[in-house]
């Protein structure tokens, strides 16, 4: 069996990602026709290229059905409780920046900090009767983000996509997600909490302590960790 | 977790002793509507709860405690004073990897009575008779004392409902604290904004800030703007008074000891008299049932972390594992019953015991 490295399957992610390992003389690259999602690795013996969706590399990982794989941090923190004990981070790529973070109505010209967010959220509840909700996909990181924080009185609900349009839409009334830039919050008026990055994502490769590290796949991952320049992993 | 033989008849040995004490036992569906339960608990017990979609009733949850089904019940069909007992799988996610459960028995004893010392010192000595002998440290603490003392602080009744409402959050309860004693200065972003509210113009700024959107509406951002520009009015809590408040977070000691502490400090913080006395009260009755009050450990914060809805006497007993759930933990729930009662007050205190720790204290 060979080393099974996870690589996002579309997009900027999985261009990035192919460019990062091909600077340090791996060459990663789709396979076949275009919209195939197998894919072929050269520069290291024994590895094994998997194209996967960027949320399922996480899982992927946990279970140990692929060795290493390279996805957001935030999408590890997110999705695999106490994450460390269950992948070991080998880089940080240095793309894919995106920070998640809490938004509300730019309307709201009394809150701007999370002390202001949790009063709002007090008198939300008295007022309407049910807690303030928080549309995200990021549960685990929001919640425990606002539990270490002493936020109360509001509760998550999920929104998988369009997060933005919650508020306006009446679902929700504050939300948390990810933004690079911030564009899409303020074109539908929304404003960032100043001091509310929950967490600062960025791509990064990761290993799976899970994963089966026979004595071969160990060797084929001290050969890739010296190519790509990488201190040793601890599994 | 499947439940062993050892748990099992150490559950009903627990569910034996509480029927002997009088309790009705009480069954409750392990299928609850989520709506009435996650609106009560506090953050905890909600994000822990099992939440699933029926296509007949709507959301529901796996019952992650027995409280709040017992409380129904009594609601409605309870004679007063009653004792409840109950034994049963809870079920609660755990988030972090290790040895917690996320489903394990509970057994557990409840009782709705008027008389709220006598029925206090029954339910922690019943759980004291239950444990012994094996090693477990009591603790116990009383919500009641710091509720009644923030009633006290002599400060705006806004600023008394922020610490109330925290009580159970130490963390944020410590920062608010700081801040309306003047030990901490008010964070950047909260002095910014006081700037501009103070430098502008409210309906200016409203106007400038973009369209309302969402259910909170304008008036209620103007509320709370008004109530921000009001709030950096206020003078800071007095140091003494500040002093006072502190150590009382931070009181420590056995029982008897802490009652003495507490009736020293009470001439300068009078609003705590009748939190005090209910104290003495239940030390008494207490040691009229067996219990040293001179060494029974007390703690003014026990419970505000864990404890959740507890709003009055808490205990807990613990085995040596500092990191593992309490073997036996219960408290008084006054306010929940309130809100459950809907005008109707049933001052309630329970707790309950886990077999599975039981059961493994006793096989090493």
């Amino acid at each position: 069996m060979s080393l099974k490295i996870g690589v996002p399957s579309k997009g900027r992610l999985m261009e990035k990602t192919f460019d990062w390992f091909g600077a340090r003389g791996v060459t990663m690259r789709q396979s076949g026709a275009e919209r195939e999602y197998s894919g072929e690795i050269q520069g290291v013996d024994g590895a094994e290229l998997v194209l996967l969706s960027a949320g399922e590399i996480p899982r992927e990982l946990s279970a140990g059905r692929i060795h290493l794989g390279v996805t957001g941090s935030d999408l590890v923190r997110d999705k695999l409780a106490d994450w460390e004990t269950q992948v070991a981070e080998m880089a940080l790529l240095g793309f894919g920046h995106a920070d998640l973070i809490l938004a509300v109505p730019s309307a709201w010209v009394d809150v701007e900090s999370l002390d202001d967010l949790d009063a709002a959220a007090a008198a939300f509840r008295e007022k309407h009767g049910f807690r303030l909700r928080i549309a995200t996909k990021y549960h685990r990181l929001v919640r425990d983000y606002l539990t270490l924080n002493g936020v109360a009185d509001y509760q998550l609900v999920d929104s998988q996509g369009a997060t933005e349009g919650t508020v306006k839409n009446l679902t929700a009334e504050a939300i948390a997600d990810i933004t690079s830039t911030g564009e899409t919050l303020r074109a539908n008026h929304l404003k960032i909490l100043q001091d509310a990055v929950i967490h600062a994502s960025q791509a990064t490769l990761f290993a799976a302590r899970k994963a089966d590290w026979s004595a071969e796949n160990r060797a084929v991952l001290g050969a890739l960790t010296a190519k790509l320049g990488l201190p040793a992993t601890a599994l | 977790m499947t439940i062993t033989p050892e748990t099992r008849a150490e559950a009903e040995r627990l569910f034996a002793a509480f029927r002997a004490a009088g309790a009705v036992p009480v069954e409750a569906d392990v299928l609850q509507p989520a709506e009435i339960l996650l609106d009560l608990y506090g953050e905890d017990i909600r994000a822990r709860a099992y939440v699933t979609q029926d296509p007949l009733r709507g959301e529901m949850v796996l019952r992650p405690d027995f409280t709040v089904p017992v409380v129904q019940a009594h609601m409605q069909d309870g004679a007063e004073p009653a004792r409840y007992c109950y034994m049963g799988e809870v079920f609660r996610k755990q988030d972090h990897l290790g040895p917690r459960a996320s489903e394990y028995l509970q057994v557990g004893f409840e009782v709705f009575d008027r008389d709220a010392v006598a029925a206090d010192a029954e339910v922690f000595a019943l759980f004291s008779e239950l444990v012994q002998g094996l090693g477990l440290r009591p603790l116990i603490g009383d919500i009641g004392i710091l509720l009644a003392a923030i009633e006290g602080l002599t400060t705006t009744a806004r600023r008394k409902a922020a610490l109330r409402r925290h009580v159970w959050r130490p963390r944020r309860f410590r920062a608010l604290l700081d801040r309306f004693t003047g030990r901490a200065a008010l964070p950047p972003a909260r002095a910014a904004l006081l700037d501009r509210l103070k430098s502008n113009d409210l309906k200016g700024l409203l106007d400038d800030a973009g369209p309302q959107i969402g259910l909170r509406s304008e008036a209620e951002v103007a509320a709370r703007a008004q109530a921000l520009l009001e709030d950096a009015e206020t003078a800071p809590i007095a140091a003494p008074e500040a002093a006072l408040m502190y150590d009382l977070i931070g009181l420590a000691a056995p029982a008897d000891a802490a009652l003495h502490h507490l009736r020293g400090i009470q001439p300068l913080m009078p609003t705590i008299s009748g939190a005090v006395d209910r104290f003495e009260a239940r030390l008494a009755a207490l040691r009229a049932r067996g219990i040293d009050t001179a060494t029974l450990p007390f703690e003014a914060s026990h419970g505000r972390s864990t404890l959740e809805y507890y709003d009055g006497f808490v205990f807990s007993f613990q085995g040596l594992d500092a990191d593992a759930p309490p073997v036996a933990s219960g408290g008084r729930y006054d306010a929940l019953t309130a809100i459950l009662g809907q005008g109707r007050s049933i001052p309630a205190v329970g707790g309950i015991l886990r077999p599975a720790l039981l059961a493994a204290l006793k096989g090493v």
